[in-house]
């Protein structure tokens, strides 16, 4: 366990570094970080100093050192748009993405795995016919457009819902919650439905596809054989055998839940890190964009990470292999 | 059963049925027929397909041309509703072009730009592929870890970054001008390492077999030979990769022009005219981001059906 | 060697087992009868694609959708089982009939213990508390001949070898002590070597228990040395059904012979090896007439047009208008 995990951290730290020096190619080569910081009429002398200064005239391997050193503190430098520091806006942001994201992946799982399993296991009934076309439909409308419905039938024309914004907020340390007041609640109803949509079609899309697939092994076949009963089967076996694969996709799934979070909190004006990344994009804002990516790249990694553990723990052919690889 | 299969020729051989024939007689055609959901989608595509090429025919107003346009006649309201008027079936929007046009020029221009990220990418791909998979060694090592490092990240995410790093290196003035060429290479950027994948794993497959290694040793060409022997086997999945890519090629490009990244509302496609009816929501005028909504609805959902069909057919195990 | 005029266990009785297909239903399994005495071991060989391995899960009730079961009917013990409902069928697999399948690699839930397996099995058909239970899960192993089974059973099916596995599956197949056991081409994926063993292990638990055993195999060695009786089957039907050495040294059909001159011997006289001309037909293409008229060096003429029956020939029961009784006319 402990090799395995050393050595998964290792290349979490190697991806780390790679979007590291994307971000890093981000900073200093795509415009001039000089031209960003002074103004037009500053002499080339003093340009010169400040680049000296700077450290902009250090090898490559020098200035990426200290960008991913200055990046593992916090300092990622500042916004072109906003001239603070970049890391003082992510705080702010952060909270309000992380809480929508997380309740738009409990509202995934939570209605996505039992609709799956249902799916997988009736596959030819005429329930399970009607949810996968609906599905199809969940799938093919854009989120945006799912977020704009929502607005128009519940904000709009029922007005039981608000339509932007995140309510009344509670500040416990730095972190900001919605959750605890209910006009807050009441705010991340819609945003989180939306959000959510996409990521539950997904789900349950995958995870049928994964119960149907394991329901034609020969260990289903020869457990039929042996006479178990229908619940000893689907969910002794099928559904345990089913869980690897969809442990994994469902991970990723919600990984990518934040990054469609850049969608939700545009159409909500939801005042998050995805409304903020689109406007650094909008306005080139440089330093806020690869910070940004750093992060949901970590992200990413953590939970890449999180998901091989579960990996681990779930199928014991991983475990022992391991084991016993570890111990030649 | 080896010692029970015989050396002779089966007792009769059928007879080669001509090409139509075979089509018509084909699985593929069969599985078509049998599937009544298929079929409204294909409708509904060709329709739509057929509504994007005529545009110019059929479209009442043409929206890029600001003369033609009123602003007295902006957020008129679709023609069965009070205060509409035939002359904007489906109303106007805050400058009073013509909804239905728009919608047709919208689909036309998301329609070109799908096609053309996914025609992009799978040349990126399948290229890419071919050569990850027929090469092997520090070159495939090269290629597959890109693709892996960006698979695991969201397409749209790697498309806003491109679309962003494009901007903040071009002057502002360009921008505009190029956008529908940044757009297309954002998003095929973004989706050639399905088809790269698949590519490199059907040639490593086929690289070893006898035919292959056959030709090579009677010293083919090796392009003849990916060309000739090796793409020809790859047809099938990557069609069916190609039409879901389309899919998500068009909603990625609706999505990013939402977002304000992609076509400028003067060249307007699905998502820039969402985007821009989605400001005038609020105010009740819901019919200028509603039906670019259903038109692009419509579209991704009768290609992502047809995706299925042919996803199914290919793959009859998984039904 | 097998007692005559006792109630069979099982009764197959002109099975039929059909595909749906876009040009009409495939007979998969056509008009297939046979009978299983208790204790008795009934071979039933043919080439892949000959309908043995369906007409197996034709008779514990799990074809796989779209096959299914047209006609006839099954009956174990006097009580008619193709017609009973899943959860009194289900109670029948296991309990009454084991069954074994090709591949032990795949055959076992990855997942979890031989151990949770074999106690989930016992405890589903027998009234047993989980000590209990785990009590005759080891005995079972141990009968299997898997050594040290106190430590074995709480192993995953992947630290055991293939043969191993395949033992396991067998513990698995006879843990509700059924009176038949089902083994579909039980020794087909396994080495050489270890496929001996396997057959003996069968032989034993069968001459132990009392228990029947339908062997679906295309080995005829492992007929030879295991069957009581053959049933010799052709493109979906019984061409042949009689004793063991009957078949063997006397066959009667012509596929039969085919079939027997093409196994390498090592004793008797020794030959050239010959080789049936030809492949089995393809369902949808099975010929009119004699399905195996195309292939067959003695094909009469009616053999094109006319479809044989089983009937008694001798000491077997063979489907060929050679073998008409003398009544009859036999040029035609």
């Amino acid at each position: 366990m402990v090799a395995f995990t050393i050595q998964r951290l290792l290349q979490s730290v190697l991806v780390m570094l790679t979007v590291a020096l994307i971000a890093f190619a981000l900073f200093n080569y795509v415009g001039d970080p000089i031209s960003n910081i002074v103004g037009q009429d500053t002499t080339l002398a003093d340009r010169d100093h400040l680049r000296a200064e700077l450290g902009l005239n250090d090898s490559f391997i020098a200035q990426f050192a200290r960008f991913v050193s200055h990046a593992a503190q916090g300092n990622f430098g500042l916004s072109y748009q906003q001239a603070r520091p970049v890391s003082q806006i992510i705080l702010e942001k952060m909270p309000a993405t992380l809480e929508l994201s997380f309740t738009a992946a409990l509202l995934a799982l939570i209605v996505g795995v039992p609709m799956g399993i249902y799916a997988g296991l009736h596959r030819h009934s005429w329930v399970s016919q009607t949810m996968l076309t609906v599905s199809l439909i969940g799938v093919s409308l854009p989120t945006f457009l799912i977020g704009i419905l929502l607005i128009l039938i519940f904000a709009v024309v029922l007005g039981w819902l608000p339509s932007f914004g995140r309510g009344a907020v509670v500040h416990i340390g730095w972190w900001t919650t919605g959750l605890l007041t209910a006009e807050g609640l009441r705010a991340i109803i819609l945003p989180a439905i939306t959000l959510a949509l996409f990521q539950m079609t997904l789900i349950m899309r995958l995870v049928r596809a994964e119960m149907i697939e394991v329901l034609r092994t020969d260990y289903i076949k020869f457990a039929r054989a042996r006479g178990l009963t229908s619940r000893a089967i689907n969910f002794g076996h099928a559904l345990k055998n089913t869980l690897v694969p969809v442990i994994t996709i469902t991970g990723l799934q919600l990984g990518s839940i934040i990054a469609f979070a850049v969608i939700t909190e545009t159409v909500f004006q939801w005042p998050g890190m995805g409304l903020m990344f689109i406007q650094a994009v909008s306005f080139a804002d440089i330093p806020v964009m690869a910070t940004y990516l750093v992060l949901v790249g970590f992200f990413f990694v953590v939970i890449n990470l999180v998901v091989d553990l579960l990996y681990y723990v779930v199928d014991p052919r991983l475990r022992i292999e391991r084991e016993a690889s570890a111990n030649v | 059963m080896s010692e029970l299969t015989a050396s002779g020729t089966p007792a009769s051989v059928p007879e080669r049925p001509q090409r139509w024939m075979r089509f018509v007689d084909s699985d593929l055609l069969w599985s078509f027929s049998r599937s009544p959901v298929t079929m409204v989608a294909a409708v509904i595509a060709l329709v739509i397909i057929g509504a994007a090429l005529l545009t110019p025919l059929i479209a009442p107003q043409d929206p890029y041309d600001l003369a033609s346009l009123s602003l007295l006649d902006a957020t008129a309201p679709p023609a069965w509703l009070k205060d509409g008027s035939w002359n904007y079936p489906l109303g106007t929007d805050n400058q009073g072009r013509d909804v239905l046009s728009a919608v047709l020029y919208g689909t036309r221009l998301s329609l070109l730009l799908g096609c053309s990220a996914v025609i992009l990418s799978f040349l990126l791909g399948v290229t890419l592929g071919l050569i990850a998979g027929w090469r092997g060694g520090i070159v495939d090592a090269l290629i597959m870890r890109v693709a892996d490092v960006q698979l695991s990240f969201p397409a749209i995410l790697i498309a806003l970054l491109i679309d962003g790093v494009v901007r903040s290196v071009l002057p502002r003035q360009v921008q505009t001008e190029i956008s529908l060429y940044v757009t297309v290479l954002a998003i095929a950027l973004s989706y050639w390492v399905h088809f790269a994948r698949t590519v490199r794993g059907s040639t490593m497959v086929e690289r070893n077999k006898e035919y292959i290694q056959a030709a090579r040793v009677i010293g083919v060409h090796p392009a003849r030979i990916v060309v000739g022997h090796l793409l020809p086997n790859v047809v099938g999945p990557i069609l069916v990769i190609a039409t879901i890519n389309l899919a998500t090629a068009i909603l990625t490009e609706a999505t990013l022009s939402f977002l304000g990244v992609g076509l400028p509302p003067t060249e307007p496609s699905l998502g820039t005219l969402i985007r821009i009816g989605n400001d005038y929501l609020l105010s009740g005028d819901w019919w200028i981001s509603i039906f670019p909504g259903i038109a692009l609805a419509l579209l991704i959902l009768s290609v992502n059906l047809l995706g299925d069909w042919l996803r199914d057919a290919f793959n009859p195990k998984l039904r | 060697m097998t007692p005559k005029n006792t109630e069979p266990l099982l009764r197959v009785e002109n099975l039929r087992v059909e595909v749906p297909s876009r040009r009409g239903a495939l007979t998969a399994v056509d008009d297939v009868s046979f009978d299983i005495a208790p204790g008795e071991v009934l071979g039933v060989v043919g080439e892949s694609g000959a309908g043995k391995s369906l007409t197996g899960a034709a008779i514990i009730g799990l074809l796989e959708p779209p096959l299914r079961i047209a006609g006839g009917s099954i009956t174990l013990s006097g009580r008619r089982i193709d017609t009973l409902p899943y959860e009194a069928m289900r109670r029948v697999r296991g309990k009454e009939i084991g069954v074994i399948f090709q591949d032990p690699l795949t055959s076992l839930n990855p997942l979890h213990t031989v151990g949770h397996q074999l106690v989930e099995t016992v405890r589903t058909h027998l009234d047993m508390g989980s000590v209990e239970a785990r009590g005759r899960a080891l005995s079972l192993l141990g009968e299997v001949g898997i050594a040290a089974a106190e430590e074995r059973i709480d192993h995953y099916p992947h630290q055991f070898s293939g043969g191993m596995r395949q033992r396991v599956v067998i513990a698995l197949a006879i843990a509700a002590s059924p009176r038949l056991i089902i083994a579909d081409e039980p020794t087909t994926a396994l080495d050489v070597s270890v496929q001996a063993q396997i057959i003996a292990l069968l032989k034993r638990l069968g001459r132990d228990h009392g228990t029947a055993i339908m062997l679906v195999t295309h080995d005829m060695g492992v007929i030879a040395e295991t069957a009581h009786r053959v049933a010799v089957m052709y493109a979906g039907r019984i061409v042949e059904i009689g004793s063991v050495r009957k078949i063997i040294d006397r066959p009667s059909h012509p596929y039969t012979a085919g079939l027997m001159a093409s196994i390498p011997r090592t004793s008797g006289p020794r030959g050239r090896l010959q080789q049936i001309d030809g492949t089995m037909p393809r369902l949808n293409a099975i010929p009119e007439g004699c399905p195996f008229n195309p292939r067959c060096p003695k094909r009469l003429s009616r053999c094109r047009h006319d479809r044989p029956d089983l009937i008694p020939s001798g000491d077997a029961d063979v489907a060929c208008w050679l073998y008409l009784p003398v009544s009859e006319p036999t040029h035609a």
